[in-house]
């Protein structure tokens, strides 16, 4: 790259990254301060440091329930996922006729149709199953929507796996089973990666879902335990932003720590689109 | 007969029995909601069972009684606008962005990361973030304005009709610009160095190589990323239910189709609070089609494009 490439490239970088974060940054510092401090000097680090607003948050607004109840929801959706959408993308790669061609493009319209427009029934389906108003509602809507992109995923990354391995397995005798297990699963981790990725963003951030089939206090995502807590707060600033940050920052710590798997996966699972 | 069923069976029960469990989720929680839906948007009736049929009167009444129609119009040209507003901002810095992250330089990882971070925020939370950040009297976008004495430019952002939609709109492409960004660097991490190499020494500019070159071979992905920005956007509800509440404040110039879809078919209109199920399940319906007719196109458009090539 020439000089003034590199010099335009680093500008026009660094102030969209400034955009992006400068939010992030006044709301995790903002949450520190008492509320005059917040309106006085909006950007710099708290003069007078105070935990007032998370001790208060914390106590009043059953953050743990909420965080437990999130990660119950968003890990055995994901498991699930994972484990329903393989196996069936194994077949539907290995099985060649016209059913299972068929089967293939039903999934794949999921793609592009939101489960949401379905949300009238699935309330009424709720209803009927008496799941409503318990994380167990949010369990099979999620595993739902995560089978189109799951099985477009796996069932390309399975299309380009050697074909001579399943059929050496096969001559040794070994079930179709066995191979899933022993041969595919194996090999398909780094697309179950993307997949879990992918999948684990949409669940862990869902707020309609939560917002349309729970009230009871005790079943409530972060999304929805968020969303009522910051209307109560909303003109005291100091546990305002202490809610979202309670809510933002695991899962930015997380993206941090994973960030290049992260997008790796994005990428990978793009390029095979 | 039974025999032919025996065969087909033990040479393809596995593989049956192995679509099953993915098959049952995908049908009774996702297939099966959506076309009862279109079933219930035939009836009327208040709370969780519509029961009388009434034909086409929830669509005759959405396109033609006034009660209806100003609303539906209405949150039809604000979703058009919505994702606009995203297709044409958010796209085109995704496109530059991804260009600019796709050379190789010192740092490229750290900006990636941070271009990204947004996005894996619950929309709902940047959205909150966002009202108090444009917050007219406490907001840091005013008070950074009257402090550099543009005092005349700071505005109720969120409390303006006409500001307001496109203020959402664009703190939305803040957070998902990172999307686009993505995908059009992977699909230009994917041309081959060869053929930029051969251009480079014939003296292209990098300007005529991105238009002439990098461009109409991201075709393909600029399909995807429209096709993508059209389903999330015309079904987009956490932003406007954090940033407008779910009535799209202030006076409806914020209302789209899915808060429209919510406040009718299932968290009713106050002050009664009563949901009109079946007229939700006709809006859902007419989403779905306009979701069907612009895929529809898409994939027609890509198909010709693959015979021209």
């Amino acid at each position: 790259m020439s000089r003034t490439q590199k010099f335009f490239t680093y500008l026009a970088l660094s102030i969209w990254s400034f955009i992006a974060i400068f939010p992030i940054w006044t709301l995790i510092v903002n949450s520190f301060k008492p509320q005059k401090e917040i309106f006085q000097n909006p950007f710099g680090l708290p003069q007078t440091f105070t935990l007032d607003g998370y001790k208060s948050v914390w106590l009043k607004g059953n953050f743990g329930t909420y965080f437990l109840n999130t990660i119950y929801v968003t890990v055995i959706s994901l498991a699930l996922i994972v484990f329903i959408g393989s196996l069936a993308a194994y077949a539907l790669a290995k099985w060649k006729s016209k059913a299972s061609a068929a089967l293939y493009v039903f999934f794949i319209a999921g793609l592009m149709i939101p489960i949401r427009l379905g949300t009238i029934d699935l309330v009424r389906i709720m209803q009927f199953l008496k799941l409503h108003d318990t994380i167990w509602s949010l369990i099979p809507v999620y595993v739902a929507m995560g089978m189109p992109i799951s099985i477009f995923i796996l069932t390309a990354f399975v299309q380009t796996l050697p074909k001579e391995m399943f059929d050496a397995a096969k001559v040794d005798g070994a079930s179709e089973w066995r191979i899933y297990l022993q041969i595919v699963v194996p090999l398909l981790r780094p697309a179950i990666a993307t997949v879990a990725i992918f999948n684990m963003m949409k669940i862990w951030n869902d707020f309609w879902f939560p917002l349309v089939f729970i009230r009871a206090e005790e079943s409530r995502t972060i999304s929805l335990g968020v969303s009522l807590l910051f209307g109560q707060y909303r003109t005291d600033w100091t546990r305002a932003l202490s809610t979202l940050s309670l809510a933002a920052v695991p899962i930015l710590i997380l993206y941090i720590l994973l960030s290049r798997e992260f997008i790796k996966g994005l990428t990978a699972g793009a390029v095979k689109g | 007969m039974i025999k032919n069923l025996k065969k087909y069976f033990s040479e393809n029960g596995i593989w049956l029995l192995f679509v099953m469990p993915a098959l049952l989720i995908y049908l009774v929680f996702m297939a099966a909601p959506l076309l009862d839906s279109m079933r219930l948007s035939f009836y009327t009736g208040k709370g969780y069972t519509p029961t009388e049929f009434v034909g086409f009167k929830n669509y005759v009444d959405l396109f033609t009684n006034p009660l209806w129609r100003e609303r539906f119009l209405g949150a039809l040209k604000n979703t058009i606008i919505f994702f606009s507003i995203h297709m044409i901002i958010q796209n085109s810095l995704g496109l530059f962005f991804a260009n600019l992250l796709s050379a190789e330089f010192k740092g490229r990882n750290f900006f990636r990361t941070v271009i990204f971070a947004p996005a894996t925020l619950s929309v709902l939370i940047t959205g909150f973030l966002w009202t108090l950040i444009l917050n007219p009297y406490w907001g840091a976008i005013n008070q950074s304005l009257k402090a550099i004495g543009l005092d005349s430019w700071a505005k109720p952002w969120l409390g303006d009709e006409h500001l307001a939609l496109p203020v959402i709109s664009l703190t939305s492409v803040w957070q998902w610009v990172g999307m686009p960004t993505v995908l059009f660097l992977a699909g230009l991490l994917g041309i081959s160095d060869e053929i930029l190499e051969a251009a480079r020494v014939d003296g292209a500019s990098n300007w005529h190589i991105f238009w002439k070159i990098k461009f109409p071979l991201l075709k393909p992905v600029i399909g995807v990323v429209a096709i993508l920005t059209f389903v999330d956007n015309f079904n987009a509800f956490d932003v406007i239910f954090a940033m407008a509440g779910a009535k799209g404040e202030p006076g409806y110039s914020t209302d789209l189709l899915a808060t429209f879809f919510y406040r009718t078919g299932i968290a009713g209109e106050h002050p009664a609070g009563i949901p009109n199920m079946g007229m939700g399940a006709a809006i859902a319906t007419l989403i779905f089609i306009i979701l069907m007719v612009g895929v529809l196109l898409w994939l027609y458009s890509s198909r010709k494009n693959e015979e021209l090539a």
